[in-house]
């Protein structure tokens, strides 16, 4: 079927990061215009550090995406890493990183399952990743009771709540963010590698992918297996932010795609790109600071992300009508 | 077919499923503080004016047992449940989904404990915080022989007819914590009330503060009885003293979402000038939002949980914890053996409702115990101290 093309002057190239640097430019504009000191570098710099955690989970969910999945069970994946983790360090300065090495095991293990059921089992991964969801969120409440017990040290907290200090015309900078920029140079190389062009290939048009000799199901299981690290290391910064906490990572799956799709991945795969979906994820952010600035109700943020996936979606098909 | 009807709606909504409800949001409005906003729906003048007197009021009882004191007591008959033991005391429990709950739940089987002569079988059934399923479990616990039931009633109105169905059997039916709209059960247990922690919480930021300065409200979810009657007592006193409330917020008790509404608002009014909540369990969150902003933290309330306890002594905070206090989860068990020893119980049977200061603050830290255990337990001379609470 063919739509009606709309204005050529909203077109843009697919995976073209222009709209989300236009909208982000433009929050930015009435941020300032609001609250002037918001770009000064110690405001920033809180405001990167406190967003690097949907930043990391946006850039995991734009591999799922791209390659046509999705996944739905982060959010529960960084509260389950959370508890567990307060459980087995249980104030133990010295279980840090261990600890850490054995939440990316955790991170892993949960990607490839998610991965397997939905290539090899052929579940779709909507279902499979709402199964893992409910899995994880009903083994957290039958294992810690609904509280929590243990805790997190300060040592495993400061990746999350502490940063490099006094640096000149800085102030301070927080590890998350480092933490984020490492993460997002690797994003960006793994893009760029055969991997990277192979997942877009295979979302794009699964049958080709597959009869060109790709393994798909080898190139969505890794995706998921990345979705996997990437909320394993927002759950560190998370727990490092704020603590434990039975519903750290409530609503986090929500967020993430809003981000991927806000910052032109097409959901159904094939189109966008990382840069896009973390810069989709800050551009959220900015908008959920904003509409505190203006004094909107921070219980407006679902209607919001639900506003913003009808809308992209919409647009998008628009703009590329079927082939 | 209908989990994916029912998921592709939550995916389409973009719907977090801990939202508070937005109707019931109190949404500061740009540049002027949004006041309190109006009176709650639960906000009754009388019961405001009774536990406000009760805040003052020399228990009965023995000293040092708050849980076996009663604040103005007046006596009811009970001989005519008096029967020889040992007894089968049956507890219907609301939920075990919350740190307050499990230590509460531990000191109640440790009191348990104390009894071992006297009480043969003690049935403990969880209804998981589910309202159904604790209509379901009073009603198989009618059937099992109980001299005496318990209930701790997970929602007022809609456990009131499975407490009525309970006292028509004829057994002596205790309730404890939260209440029901009749007035059938022997006795009604509880502190003083979440007018009292509002009130005690709300004059203490007041007086702490700087006249005129910006208070933030942090509630945990609307609708609740025992938390909208924290937050009608501290609107009363906060529009009593002209304070200006900038914010009242939802936090679902959630520490992340806490420390982000702190930091907005620190952002937003570059300065707050006090905190108060309507529950202590992410104190800690709001207390570290001011330390990571590098801003010296306000006059605040929290309650007896000992992660702020240890929080406020360690940084010097000026602090306040009104309690509600778990030793109340002692008394149903005291209260079911004198009833049916056919001794007189109080009915209203209201429990003191302590306040930690800084005075007091060294009595209650305990750096042994867990940072979720609540100080108020009651519970050091009970068997199994400390080791059961750990």
């Amino acid at each position: 079927m063919r739509i009606a093309r709309p204005l050529r002057l909203l077109e843009f190239r697919p995976g073209s990061l222009a709209p989300i640097i236009a909208i982000l430019a433009v929050l930015l504009v009435l941020l300032t215009a609001r609250q002037p000191d918001f770009l000064s570098p110690p405001s920033l710099m809180s405001f990167l550090g406190r967003s690097a955690p949907i930043i990391l989970l946006a850039a995991g969910q734009y591999f799922v995406i791209v390659s046509g999945e999705l996944d739905l069970s982060v959010g529960s994946l960084v509260t389950a890493q959370v508890v567990i983790a307060a459980r087995l360090i249980d104030g133990d300065p010295s279980a840090g990183w261990p600890v850490v090495v054995l939440l990316l095991a955790f991170g892993i293990a949960v990607g490839l399952v998610n991965g397997l059921v939905t290539t090899r089992l052929r579940v779709p991964s909507f279902i499979t990743t709402l199964g893992m969801f409910l899995i994880l969120v009903g083994a957290v409440y039958l294992w810690s009771n609904g509280a929590p017990k243990g805790s997190l040290s300060e040592e495993f907290r400061r990746l999350g709540r502490s940063g490099f200090e006094d640096v000149p015309a800085l102030g301070r900078i927080p590890y998350a963010l480092v933490i984020l920029l490492a993460a997002a140079v690797l994003a960006l190389v793994l893009t760029r590698s055969d991997f990277g062009r192979t997942l877009v290939a295979v979302g794009g048009n699964p049958r080709t992918a597959e009869l060109s000799g790709v393994r798909v199901w080898r190139a969505k299981t890794m995706a998921f297996v990345l979705s996997g690290v990437a909320a394993t290391l927002a759950a560190i910064l998370i727990g490092g932010y704020s603590g434990v906490s039975f519903q750290a990572g409530a609503g986090l799956e929500f967020g993430a795609i809003t981000a991927a799709v806000l910052g032109g991945v097409a959901l159904g795969g094939g189109r966008g790109s990382v840069v896009g979906a973390m810069l989709g994820a800050l551009t959220l952010e900015t908008l959920f600071t904003l509409m505190n600035f203006y004094g909107l109700s921070g219980a407006l943020k679902p209607t919001v992300q639900g506003a913003i996936i009808l809308f992209a979606v919409a647009a998008a098909s628009f703009r590329f009508p079927s082939r | 077919m209908t989990v994916l009807a029912v998921s592709t709606l939550l995916v389409l909504v973009g719907c977090a499923t801990d939202e508070p409800t937005t109707g019931a949001s109190d949404s500061p409005s740009a540049g002027t503080g949004p006041g309190t906003g109006k009176q709650s729906k639960f906000f009754v003048r009388a019961d405001y004016d009774k536990q406000l007197a009760l805040l003052d009021a020399a228990p009965t009882g023995p000293a040092g047992k708050p849980w076996e004191q009663a604040l103005n007591p007046a006596m009811v008959e009970t001989a005519k449940f008096a029967k020889p033991g040992p007894y089968k005391i049956c507890f219907s429990n609301a939920g075990l989904n919350n740190p307050w709950r499990q230590v509460g739940f531990k000191t109640m089987q440790a009191e348990v404990d104390t009894h071992r002569g006297r009480i043969s079988e003690f049935v403990h059934v969880d209804a998981e915080g589910k309202d159904q399923k604790q209509i379901a479990d009073i009603n198989d616990l009618l059937g099992k022989g109980c001299h005496a039931l318990i209930v701790s009633p997970n929602t007022t109105a809609t456990l009131t007819p499975a407490v009525e169905a309970a006292c028509r059997k004829g057994l002596p039916v205790i309730v404890f914590d939260r209440g029901v709209d009749t007035s059938c059960p022997v006795t009604f247990i509880n502190p003083i009330g979440g007018y009292g922690f509002g009130h005690v919480a709300a004059e203490f930021v007041t007086q702490k503060m700087k006249r005129g300065g910006k208070v933030l409200a942090l509630r945990i979810l609307p609708g609740v009885d025992v938390l909208e009657t924290r937050w009608s007592a501290a609107k009363v006193a906060f529009d009593k003293a002209g304070v200006d409330v900038v914010g009242v917020e939802f936090t679902d008790g959630d520490p992340a979402k806490t420390k982000k509404i702190v930091n907005d608002y620190i952002q937003r009014y570059g300065t707050i000038d006090g905190v108060w909540m309507d529950a202590g369990a992410v104190a800690g969150a709001a207390v570290e939002a001011f330390e990571d902003a590098g801003k010296p933290v306000p006059p605040i309330n929290g309650e007896d949980q000992l992660d702020f306890l240890k929080l406020w002594k360690d940084k010097k905070l000026t602090a306040i914890a009104p309690t509600y206090p778990t030793y109340q989860w002692r008394t149903p068990i005291i209260a079911a053996l004198k009833i049916l020893d056919g001794e007189q119980v109080p009915n209203p049977w209201k429990l003191p409702q302590p306040t930690i200061t800084q005075d007091n603050l060294d009595e209650y830290v305990d750096s042994a115990m867990p940072p979720l255990h609540y100080a108020m337990c009651g519970c050091t001379d009970l068997p199994g101290y400390p080791r059961r609470w750990k």
